[in-house]
């Protein structure tokens, strides 16, 4: 069964096709030899979709997160953002692109120690230039979706683990961007926190948010909708499942 | 800047020996600068006309100031004929610009009053107008006059220390001190003078250039110096150079031979004195400058450590939008902060610096308002510039292995 509609070089996707990936490739020149990491992985997504990417370590699901991330440029092929063509912006777009349609959750949470949670969540807006009542109204916000509205003056050391993950989910969230990335978000959890972190994804995604989830946990990657497998640089499944 | 303050706040010992680098730069620099500066203003100002007076030259064997000359110079103005009081006789006399004269002869000598000793003291055998030229107004008494001293008679002017050390509470006119064993009856005292550079100038004494005294001080009709003052400079001028037609006369120069005595003003001290300002200008900020760079590599280093640590921290603020020139910008804003806040305690403490100085050393201080705004410039410049270099490696770090950093 076919997920997508099929995609030509010098297409456009489709309008609710958040991300598209056409025959993506990526090459590491490690000195001595070439690195193929993706040899062509095409791959699209749907807004509000909820998907799991797995694969062995050395498959490059870390390469086309990074890809999808908007942290790192193809060697070849097409990635489509939202309606746009970003796999030839140069570093800075790319920072925009990142700031305003990505959010990402990291497995080390990467919080700033010093700061608290509200001023953790508020850093993406200080990069899109927002006002500094507006940034903490919405960085108040974000919080309280993921249920922290209490602890926003609390710094990460004060915090348990998976209220610090909250917390970058909040920071995540808080610039509304068209894909939630989160890279083995419940690597550092422990399962019971680990459940409570895929239900706040479970929920965002019921309020429409596209999530896009790295993992090579099976049980962590059941909850969401679709799956895809990468094995050797390209996609080797890629199936819908039951939630 | 509210980011990059929160982040000096939160790394308070590695910011503040940064922020001491910059502080001892411009606490010494602006300390520096001002004391040249105030010397230099004083050496202009007051030195030079306290020793020599307002539009004044004297005729003397050699120089008054004689810096670091080789010894075979010296030796040559130590066989010079003398001044001999025939000499400022016929000068004298063969002015035809208006001036006041005086004899000066001076050594050092002990002055005594009942069981009182004041020693060291300066003895001047001159004559009446010495006091006019030098400017010396009268606490107490008079001078002698012009009959007292073409008479020799044994009276003296005390200077303030003299008057101190030898009467302290008790009225010193008429009284009776010896010089040499000589008794003279004291007529006036000299108000107090101050210090040049820590140098006392009330230790002295003054007698008429004829009196028994004269003998202390050089062989019989022998004197240091002529002293010469004219209304204006270009009078001065003019009498300096009939005074040197006069002495050449009297010496029998021939047109290519050079003077074997000289005629020195005011401006011979200040040009000794703007030669070790110069050196001192030239070093003493260049000291500072060295101290300043020292303290900006202690800033690059530090910032560069920042860097190191905070890379994952940069990896992740710019995974959240974070451009090139807002990471560039964090970390030049930190840097410059710790740079100007070193710099602003810096110059509070330069100033206190300067004020502490010119209270309690003999060195005359001031602060210079051009040191202020270097001081200001150069720490945040040393900040800026050491932050140049650590904030672009940290702008350029590619986000993903700044992530994967631990």
């Amino acid at each position: 069964m076919s997920l997508v509609q099929q995609f030509h070089t010098g297409d456009t996707p489709l309008p609710d096709v958040v991300i598209l990936a056409h025959k993506l490739t990526r090459e590491y020149d490690m000195g001595s030899e070439l690195v193929r990491a993706l040899r062509g992985v095409s791959v699209q997504i749907r807004k509000n979709e909820y998907v799991a990417v797995m694969g062995p370590s050395g498959s490059g699901k870390s390469t086309l997160m990074n890809l999808i991330g908007c942290l790192d440029t193809p060697t070849s092929g097409e990635y489509w953002l939202n309606g746009q063509k970003v796999s030839d912006l140069v570093d800075d777009e790319l920072a925009r692109i990142r700031n305003k349609e990505i959010g990402f959750v990291f497995q080390t949470f990467n919080l700033l120690p010093r700061a608290d949670a509200l001023h953790n969540v508020e850093l993406p807006l200080i990069y899109a230039g927002i006002s500094a009542r507006q940034r903490r109204e919405r960085a108040a916000r974000a919080l309280n979706r993921v249920g922290l509205g209490d602890r926003m003056d609390h710094k990460p050391n004060e915090l348990s683990g998976g209220q610090r993950q909250r917390v970058a989910i909040a920071r995540a969230l808080v610039n509304e961007p068209s894909i939630l990335l989160a890279d083995e978000p419940t690597g550092n959890l422990d399962s019971t926190t680990s459940a409570e972190i895929m239900d706040v994804f479970a929920d965002l995604h019921g309020q429409g948010q596209t999530v896009v989830m790295v993992t090579h946990e099976h049980d962590i990657a059941a909850h969401a909708a679709r799956v895809v497998t990468l094995r050797d640089g390209v996609v080797a499944t890629d199936q819908r499942q039951a939630a | 800047m509210r980011l990059a303050l929160q982040t000096i706040r939160s790394q308070k010992l590695k910011s503040g020996f940064s922020l001491l680098g910059v502080f001892i730069g411009v606490a010494s620099l602006i300390g520096a600068w001002s004391i040249v500066n105030g010397v230099n203003r004083y050496m202009t100002e007051k030195f030079a006309q306290t020793l020599y007076g307002v539009n004044t030259f004297q005729l003397r064997r050699r120089p008054m100031f004689t810096p670091n000359v080789p010894d075979s110079v010296w030796r040559a103005w130590q066989r010079r004929p003398r001044i001999r009081f025939s000499d400022a006789e016929a000068v004298e006399a063969g002015l035809t610009v208006p001036v006041v004269t005086a004899w000066q002869s001076s050594d050092n000598v002990t002055v005594s009053y009942g069981n009182k000793e004041s020693r060291d003291i300066e003895l001047t055998a001159a004559s009446e107008r010495y006091f006019d030229i030098k400017n010396l107004g009268f606490a107490l008494g008079r001078p002698f006059t012009g009959e007292e001293n073409r008479s020799g008679t044994p009276v003296v002017v005390l200077g303030d220390a003299v008057a101190q050390r030898l009467f302290a509470e008790r009225a010193p006119l008429g009284k009776s001190v010896r010089i040499g064993g000589v008794p003279y009856r004291v007529i006036g005292v000299v108000t107090k003078q101050g210090s040049i550079l820590g140098f006392p100038l009330d230790r002295f004494v003054v007698v008429p250039a004829l009196s028994p005294a004269q003998n202390l001080v050089n062989p019989p009709g022998i004197l240091d110096a002529f002293l010469v003052k004219a209304r204006s400079e270009v009078e001065m001028r003019e009498a300096i150079s009939q005074a040197e037609g006069i002495m050449r006369g009297r010496r029998h120069l021939r047109p290519k031979q050079d003077n074997n005595f000289v005629l020195e003003t005011s401006e011979g001290v200040q040009q000794f004195w703007a030669g070790i300002s110069r050196i001192l200008v030239v070093l003493l900020p260049g000291v500072v400058v060295i101290s300043l760079v020292i303290g900006g590599i202690v800033i690059m280093n530090i910032m560069l450590m920042a860097v190191a640590e905070r890379t994952r921290e940069i990896g992740l603020r710019k995974s959240l939008g974070a451009r090139r020139r807002d990471v560039l910008r964090q970390f030049l804003a930190e840097s410059t902060a710790i740079a100007t806040v070193g710099a602003a305690f810096g110059i509070v403490a330069g100033i206190g610096l300067t004020i502490v100085i010119d209270k309690i050393s003999p060195l005359p201080a001031s602060v210079s308002p051009m040191s202020i705004v270097l001081g200001v410039i150069m720490g945040a410049g040393v900040g800026v510039a050491a932050g140049v270099y650590p904030a672009s490696r940290a702008a350029k770090l590619d986000p993903i292995t700044a992530l994967r950093q631990e």
